[in-house]
């Protein structure tokens, strides 16, 4: 079996197991949810496995970035919402107009946060891995800290845009509205970092950076500037999937980034440090494989992802994409 | 200094971590020449290129190229001012394309180094034969004439080439003698070697180094007729 066939074997395999045991309306439902999980794990993971890959930086910080942004969404939600009403109103186009000025001041914060963290606390711990665990999650701690001074200790009710709400009915399969916009959003996403480390010379040199930060320096390439855009990158994905999560949960609280950091490591391991595709398919088994295992047996839903996590680990120690750094 | 000297290097120090490695090198490389740094397993010759290029700090002494200091600057500094660098152990990217690893190499124009390009690929045209293919799937042979192109992309007037012959067949050897022929005429090579017949077929002059210390230098010529230099440091 190629390099390639394995994972998509795997995948497939995986994605029709469970209609086994779930009746095939039930299991579209909870499939579109897995997705949707998926992309939004996707969202944290493709930063974490960047950072990580480029930078062989641990960035436990990760998932306070991803707070932050949920909580700049939410600001920015409330704001607009009663200032102009956009999230309480019928139309479409408002509501869209809503979600990606959030976006937009998510992403802009977070690329904020993310340049001070890579310059001030991360820059001077390259090469340590003890240091780079214990200075971000020092990091992590002030965040969720002034994310409390800021906003609040308590968990708070994200405002749903009208238009995100409730569902369709498609020939008896509910569909959620919400998570076919996280689908489309992660999709859109996946296709950007594609295209951006496929087509351009940024990209090559991110690629060839991944497998010889040392070796780009003596071709001439100042690799910390590529540092400090690859983090300032993987912060603003932080922050997009924090916005984007807080809608589907429909809250926000201090410590949820920490959560999902769980999530994203797995999925970063799973798919191979470095690989956004390995990062994408494996977002997608542990999206999907949560929402179907939930079903059936609902204790066991976070230990089938460490389960996974082993399985492929045993068969690919590198995970499916990775390339053995 | 001689007055042609393209890089010089004056009481070089280097350290990794605690081990004092470089305890005094100094050379003086002269433009247009081949100069080949010799010595035994473990002397100081790779730690020499890499104190050269940037990516290990000298902790004292001086080195020049086209008379400007450039220890202590950092290597994609110094690779800008006009050194390429081919390491031991070739440091392509094994993940990208022959064709993306000569991309990711090009300091200048599109058109200045596509000029270069179709030079490399006429002298090594199994690169072009495989220009699409990953890097990581060619041959040690192959693998070898990649990293050496991809350091003559740019137009480099110092080559920087760190045992080019380790762990190659002997006809792949003659291919790389003749190559690297060909590119002295276009700059000055500063070449560690520990295959002797390759060295005193392509060096001018040469440098010995033992224990982390330059001990003689001259021309290649002097060193071929010296079997109680070759004896004494080189062991052969």
């Amino acid at each position: 079996m190629t390099r390639r066939a394995l994972p998509l074997a795997i995948a497939v395999g995986l994605l029709l197991l469970p209609l086994a045991f779930i009746e095939p309306r039930v299991y579209l439902t909870l499939t579109i949810a897995g997705l949707a999980m998926g992309m939004l794990i996707f969202l944290v993971a493709s930063g974490l496995t960047l950072i990580f890959g480029l930078m062989d930086v641990l960035n436990f910080a990760h998932g306070a970035l991803f707070s932050w942004g949920a909580y700049v969404g939410f600001s920015v939600f409330l704001t607009l919402n009663r200032q102009l009403g956009w999230a309480d109103s019928p139309s479409v186009g408002l509501n869209a107009l809503l979600l990606l000025a959030a976006i937009a001041a998510t992403m802009l914060v977070a690329v904020a946060l993310g340049v001070l963290l890579e310059r001030i606390i991360v820059r001077p711990v390259y090469g340590q891995h003890m240091f780079q665990i214990l200075i971000t999650l020092g990091a992590t701690i002030v965040m969720e800290e002034l994310i409390r001074i800021g906003w609040g200790p308590n968990d708070q009710v994200m405002p749903v845009p009208f238009s995100f709400q409730g569902s369709w009915d498609v020939a008896d399969v509910i569909v959620l509205r919400f998570p076919i916009v996280a689908i489309v959003v992660g999709a859109l996403v996946y296709a950007a970092i594609a295209f951006v480390l496929a087509r351009t010379r940024v990209g090559l040199i991110v690629r060839a950076g991944v497998e010889s930060g040392e070796m780009i320096q003596a071709l001439g390439h100042n690799i910390y500037r590529y540092f400090t855009g690859v983090f300032a990158a993987g912060a603003a994905l932080a922050g997009l999937g924090g916005l984007m999560w807080a809608i589907f949960s429909q809250s926000v609280r201090p410590g949820m980034g920490g959560e999902q950091l769980i999530f994203a490591f797995i999925v970063v391991i799973i798919g191979g440090l470095g690989s956004v595709t390995g990062s994408l398919l494996g977002a997608l088994l542990v999206g999907l494989s949560y929402n179907y295992v939930a079903f059936l047996l609902p204790k066991a839903a976070i230990g089938v992802n460490m389960a996974i996590m082993v399985l492929i680990l045993l068969l690919r120690p590198s995970g499916l994409f990775g390339g053995g750094k | 200094m001689p007055a042609e000297a393209l890089l010089e290097l004056e009481d070089v120090h280097t350290y990794i971590g605690q081990h004092h490695i470089l305890q005094g090198v100094s050379m003086a490389i002269r433009r247009d020449t081949v100069t080949v740094l010799l010595g035994r397993n473990g002397a100081g010759k790779t730690t020499t290129m890499r104190t050269i290029v940037g990516l290990l700090r000298p902790a004292r002494g001086a080195i020049r190229f086209e008379g400007r200091p450039i220890h202590g600057r950092p290597p994609y500094e110094i690779v800008r001012l006009g050194i390429g660098f081919v390491p031991e152990g070739q440091g392509i990217f094994t993940t990208l394309t022959v064709d993306e690893n000569l991309r990711v190499a090009r300091l200048g124009t599109e058109a200045e180094s596509r000029e270069r390009e179709g030079q490399l690929l006429a002298l090594f045209p199994d690169l072009e034969r495989f220009r699409h293919a990953r890097a990581g799937t060619l041959s040690g042979g192959q693998k070898q004439m990649l990293s050496i192109a991809r350091a003559f992309v740019n137009p480099n007037r110092l080559l920087l080439i760190d045992e080019p012959s380790k762990g190659l067949a002997p006809i792949i050897i003659e291919h790389l003698v003749e190559a690297l022929r060909a590119m002295k005429r276009h700059a000055t090579v500063l070449l560690v070697e520990q295959n002797f017949a390759m060295a005193q077929a392509l060096a001018d002059d040469f440098y010995l180094i033992d224990d982390g210390r330059t001990v003689q230098r001259g021309p290649m010529a002097s060193l071929v007729a010296d079997a109680a230099l070759k004896k004494k440091y080189l062991g052969i």
